[in-house]
């Protein structure tokens, strides 16, 4: 069995990100980046897959600009056996990275592709669902369990009443969520062995895909602060704010 | 214009979601159709025909739809999404899994999780885990929406002027099957739904102690959540999570307990009206978005507390 695991380079998710001066974007100017934390559970979940004895190959996929190589570098260092940058300096919405994600899964034929459920930039939750659809694949969204019954796959998702177990027919599409696993730390010689390792880099313009964005940001503001509260002493001074000032309880 | 709100519910009833949904679609110009696509669900079409502001419900009933697959449900609404400018559905785990699978086929770039409607293509949502703002245009013909719930309020429950039709399936894909589901029975309110949430965090220590809430929200009417750190030591199951990548709740009340107040557990709550933060580190971000503050240990104030409501 093959593992494609798709992943993106975002900012580090212990960066506080504020709008640009001008409200145009956010201000990514020196900002720490690294792979979406979804992403390294998903390719975490196919690294455990491969040395439980049921994957041959794990593929790391991602499509941004040539910086991302770092990204997929860090995959290799983590158990991918082989990594893919399709460059392009294009910001890619969602709907076209699937596409594009369409031609490397042609190519590869893999039988199981293993996303994060969202990037924690954009928050979008798309591209996994997205891929499935456009190859007509089954999905599994927020995985917290994958196991393997013959020649099909069962999913167990978080989902917003509890938990919920599909069957899917493979190649199938599944999206982790947070409790799927706990990702490793890349050793020292993982890290050196991984920079020898095959990164192949694909122009996204080879592909023949539509990727034009159909979407504008006009704008990135703040939202809304908080005024700043009160430090009560005690449970009865609490308790008379929240019936008397407050008047949410009785 | 025509608006599509794809309806959210358990077979039995509407989810409150769908609801949050239809008043985000009230903001838009045309007139919206409801669709409720499940398994034996004349009682959801009943409860439906009362909500306010929609004009007609499409309803498909087949065992296909009983567990809403989103492979299948999704090619159900393409087959009628050529009706319509817009597509909507609650940004909750059901739309979420849904609504990308209708966009792809569309080949749409859906719009997830809209906080407002500036104009008929312009959108605000949040990014970087509610850290910021992004006003978004849409400039694709047909525009396909998910809803925060907690910014749109519930559309009443006082139409008496609807029309049914209903809908044949579309053929099954057969790639995906329905195994089980654990659903989280309680008698007190939904976590999206309640006027009092009282969460609490790793502070608690252990599942056990979750019993010292319990019973304040017993006496509140309030539901119980958790942060990311109590779900993930395993002291209560995931659909406590408030956060980020967990439920949004908005209550008027959100009491958090032993919770130092991480941003993505901010980005699920810092819309309630009023915060109490309960911490016995007088430095944890949550003072920072408290109305109320209380430096305390949690196995002191929570009794007392208790005590005196």
């Amino acid at each position: 069995m093959k593992i494609l695991v798709p992943l993106k380079r975002v900012v580090d998710y212990n960066v506080k990100v504020r709008p640009l001066p001008d409200n145009s974007n956010v201000d990514l100017n020196n900002a720490k980046m690294s792979v979406n934390p979804f992403c390294e559970i998903a390719l975490e979940e196919a690294v455990r897959i491969k040395e439980a004895g049921n994957a041959e190959e794990v593929i790391a996929v991602t499509v941004g600009k040539t910086e991302s190589q770092e990204q997929l570098r860090t995959a290799l260092a983590l158990g991918a056996d082989r990594a893919i940058l399709i460059e392009t300096d294009s910001i890619l919405e969602p709907l076209a990275i699937s596409k594009v994600l369409t031609k490397v899964v042609e190519q590869e034929a893999p039988d199981l592709i293993i996303l994060g459920k969202q990037a924690i930039d954009g928050d979008n939750n798309q591209t996994g669902q997205m891929l499935a659809s456009m190859l007509n694949y089954p999905q599994a969204t927020n995985a917290s369990e994958v196991r393997f019954e013959g020649d099909k796959v069962n999913v167990t998702r978080e989902i917003d009443g509890g938990l919920q177990t599909l069957q899917l027919n493979k190649p199938a599409i599944i999206t982790t969520d947070l409790r799927l696993n706990e990702p490793r730390y890349a050793s020292l010689p993982n890290i050196m062995k991984a920079k020898k390792k095959e990164l192949t880099i694909i122009n996204v313009s080879d592909l023949g895909v539509e990727i034009s964005p159909r979407t504008e940001l006009l704008s990135v503001e703040l939202p809304p602060s908080r005024d700043a509260g009160i430090i009560v002493e005690t449970v009865d001074e609490l308790v008379e704010k929240l019936k008397n000032e407050a008047k949410v309880i009785t | 214009m025509s608006i599509l709100v794809i309806a959210e519910h358990d077979n039995s009833s509407l989810k409150g979601a769908t609801l949050n949904t239809v008043t985000a679609a009230t903001g838009l110009n045309g007139n919206i159709t409801l669709l409720i696509a499940g398994s034996n669900i004349s009682s959801v079409i009943d409860e439906a025909k009362k909500v306010s502001g929609i004009s007609n419900i499409i309803s498909c009933d087949d065992e296909l739809y009983k567990n809403f697959l989103a492979e299948d449900l999704s090619n159900l609404v393409v087959s009628i999404s050529n009706s319509y400018s817009y597509i909507l559905a609650p940004a909750t785990t059901f739309g979420k899994n849904l609504l990308p699978r209708i966009s792809a086929k569309l080949d749409v770039q859906q719009i997830s999780d809209i906080i407002s409607i500036e104009s008929e293509d312009t959108f605000k949502r949040p990014i970087y885990a509610g850290s910021c703002i992004a006003t978004v245009k849409s400039n694709d013909s047909i525009k396909l929406i998910t809803v925060r719930s907690t910014a749109f309020d519930a559309a009443p429950m006082d139409n008496s002027n609807v029309s049914v039709e209903s809908l044949d399936a579309v053929n099954a894909l057969n790639i995906s099957e329905f195994v089980s589901e654990e659903i989280a029975k309680s008698d007190r309110p939904e976590l999206t739904a309640a006027n009092i949430v009282i969460s609490g965090g790793r502070g608690m220590q252990s599942g056990e102690n979750f019993h010292l809430l319990d019973s304040i929200a017993d006496k509140l009417g309030a539901a119980v959540g958790a942060s990311r750190a109590a779900v993930d030591a395993g002291f209560v199951p995931n659909d406590y999570q408030v956060g980020q990548t967990g439920k949004i709740v908005a209550p008027d009340l959100y009491i958090a307990v032993g919770i130092s107040g991480a941003i993505q557990h901010l980005a699920g709550m810092k819309d309630s009206k009023v915060i109490v933060a309960i911490n016995k580190d007088e430095d944890a971000p949550i003072f920072q978005v408290a109305d109320y503050g209380l430096v305390s240990d949690l196995f002191d104030a929570l009794p007392e507390l208790e005590a005196k409501l």
